[in-house]
């Protein structure tokens, strides 16, 4: 029998107990659609971490002081003093390439001002800083190099200090804040930016000069990271090379002795981020896989009542000269186009529940042509493999034994 | 051998129970020429059915040989069987086989899907042509259970036919029928026998059926009892 003819004769069948092909197709379009929806949802939170370090800079190089110690004795990163600003002017002369450069020094302390007080991050660091993350103000400005230079007392705020300290959405430049008993004049609000990849608040922060943490707040010399972006097209990974060169130079280390620093770029932190997101997708997908495995079973299960219902059928079809391989794919084709119509349904099902996802939990869900594509392909391959035994049960039925079947 | 349709040397068929063994056939030798009406006749139990279903290739002897149309088919594989079934042979059941909610004319086609090349619209003609050779010519949309069983079993006559076989075997076509209907049917089978010359074997256990072929092979115990041309045929 031609293949079309066998679809024709598949379908019919399939219409004749319209009832049970729909529940039976039910298990593969929940199975199927719960594999779209997971992997939507995997996918949907990778490409917006993506996107969160897109926003932080995808061409910037961390350096932060490492961790020092005398001996056998280790103490933890950012513990050694040896990283200082000159380290950051010696990168931005000797190191092509470079566009921005921002040394850092952070503490965490009390903000007073006249209204309210709050806890909170406050970052020194350098006037580079806004162009570097790409971070523009939300009233008034950033503070500038010579404010750097001079270690003045000026402080950008982020919107969460601003909306604690002075009420949300208010407009707090030429204010007075307190830190440490110091009083350092607002001149910015930065806009918001969210929350960072890791889950910290990007904007419950204060940003001053890092020259007045040094002098003014901690008394120090050092700085503790120092953020470099790169100028469009130059290859981190050189970058990241020539500035671990100079600052074992700087730092005087023989070789064969550790780096008391850390050269790193967002994008391997990213990787990070992403791969344990696309270990979490696969654990979903896989949960929701074991569904349609279920699917099949049903599916294995309802061609094996079929075989058994249309004995008399199939032993009729063999005496009037039907060929086992015939009646094989008669009942073949009938299980792939039950499982490939409970997929296409799936597939649609697995849309409408990520759009709906996206919509109302706020979560980016992001359907894939490739989770279509294996969905699809699985749930041909479920037909085939759960349709196979009936099919073949069917195919090697003796005709006369099935024409008296009763 | 070769003006034989039908040839049969020895032929046996023992059923295995598991334990016990059952000698359906015991060694039954026939020939039927072309254009005779041979009714097979005996008790349950005779072996006459068996022989039937043997003869349809719808199963395979335990030994001998049997020879259709010149071509020994004992010995081929299952899939050339098939072929013989569906190009040699038409079949007539006592219980009609008819496909329900499928209608008389596709039930017809049936034996031309499994014929390989033939067309959407030849399978119609054909199987049109078939059914108004039974007298069925406005019934090509019915369905068997808007059908009488006289009228389904014509339809699976003309299924019988649709292949246009050299060979028609019925195996008691008429168990499920009343007399009238029964005496119908044969006229069927006779017309098809004279005008077309279609040799057909079938198998009754009423005497008055086996009257309207022209010899009648009877059986008992497995074995060929009795061998005899029908003098007074009857027409129905």
């Amino acid at each position: 029998m031609s293949l079309l003819m066998t679809f024709v004769v598949a379908v019919k069948a399939l219409r004749r107990n319209a009832m049970r092909t729909a529940l039976t197709a039910l298990g593969m379009i929940i199975g199927v659609a719960a594999v779209i929806v997971m992997v939507a949802i995997g996918t949907g939170a990778s490409a917006s971490i993506q996107s969160q370090i897109q926003s932080a800079g995808s061409n910037i190089v961390m350096v932060t002081a490492g961790s020092g110690g005398f001996g056998p004795v280790r103490q933890g990163q950012g513990a050694v003093t040896t990283l200082t600003a000159d380290d950051a002017d010696a990168i931005r002369r000797e190191v092509p390439g470079v566009r921005y450069i921002s040394p850092g020094l952070n503490t965490r302390t009390q903000v007073v001002a006249p209204a309210g007080n709050w806890n909170t991050q406050v970052q020194g660091a350098g006037s580079d800083l806004a162009a570097i993350r790409s971070w523009p103000a939300q009233f008034g400005s950033f503070f500038t190099e010579e404010d750097v230079t001079a270690a003045h007392k000026v402080a950008v705020l982020g919107s969460v200090v601003r909306d604690q300290l002075f009420g949300v959405g208010a407009d707090p430049t030429g204010e007075i804040v307190r830190i440490k008993n110091q009083p350092f004049q607002v001149i910015g609000v930065l806009t918001s930016k969210g929350q960072a990849a890791m889950g910290q608040d990007q904007d419950d922060t204060v940003i001053i000069p890092f020259t007045t943490v040094q002098k003014k707040l901690m008394g120090v010399q050092h700085v503790t990271n120092v953020t470099v972006s790169a100028e469009n097209g130059v290859p981190l990974d050189t970058m990241t090379d020539e500035i671990s060169a100079l600052l074992r130079t700087r730092h005087k280390l023989q070789p064969g002795t550790d780096d008391d620093f850390l050269v790193r770029t967002l994008e391997e932190m990213a990787s990070v981020l992403t791969s344990t997101t696309t270990t979490m997708t696969y654990l979903l997908a896989g949960i929701a896989a074991v569904s349609l495995i279920v699917g099949g079973i049903g599916i294995m299960n309802i061609m094996l009542v079929s075989v058994t219902e249309r004995t008399r059928e199939i032993g009729l079809r063999l005496a009037v000269g039907a060929r086992d391989v015939d009646v094989l794919l008669q009942f073949l084709v009938e299980s792939i186009v039950l499982s490939l119509a409970g997929g296409a349904i799936g597939i649609a099902l697995g849309f409408g529940i990520s759009y709906g996802v996206q919509r109302v939990m706020q979560w980016s869900a992001m359907v894939t042509p490739s989770a279509v594509a294996m969905s699809f392909g699985v749930a041909a391959a479920i037909g085939v493999f759960f349709g196979f035994y009936p099919a073949r049960k069917a195919a090697r039925l003796n005709p006369i034994d099935a024409l008296r079947y009763e | 051998m070769s003006e034989s349709v039908i040839s049969v040397r020895d032929l046996t068929k023992t059923y295995d129970l598991g334990e016990t063994q059952v000698q359906a056939l015991r060694g039954v030798s026939l020939d039927v020429a072309p254009g005779e009406f041979v009714a097979l006749t005996g008790p349950s139990g005779s072996g006459k059915s068996t022989f039937m279903h043997l003869l349809g290739c719808l199963d395979r002897p335990s030994g001998g040989h049997y020879f259709l149309n010149g071509r020994d088919v004992s010995t081929l594989s299952s899939r050339e069987l098939a072929r013989v079934r569906n190009t040699q042979i038409g079949f007539v059941f006592q219980g009609f086989n008819l496909l329900s909610r499928t209608s008389a004319s596709e039930n017809v086609e049936l034996p031309l899907l499994y014929a390989g090349s033939v067309s959407a619209a030849e399978r119609r003609q054909r199987a049109t042509q078939a059914l108004e050779a039974v007298g069925l010519g406005d019934r090509l949309g019915h369905h068997p259970n808007q059908l009488s069983g006289g009228q389904q079993q014509r339809v699976a006559i003309a299924r019988a036919l649709v292949n246009t076989p050299t060979l028609l075997l019925a195996d008691e076509p008429t168990g499920n029928l009343d007399t009238k209907t029964s005496v119908e049917v044969m006229g069927i089978f006779q017309r098809l026998n004279i005008e077309r010359g279609i040799t057909i074997v079938l198998v009754t256990h009423e005497a008055d059926i086996a009257e309207y072929g022209t010899r009648v092979v009877a059986f008992r115990d497995g074995l060929v009892r009795d061998d005899s041309a029908i003098e007074h045929r009857r027409i129905a």
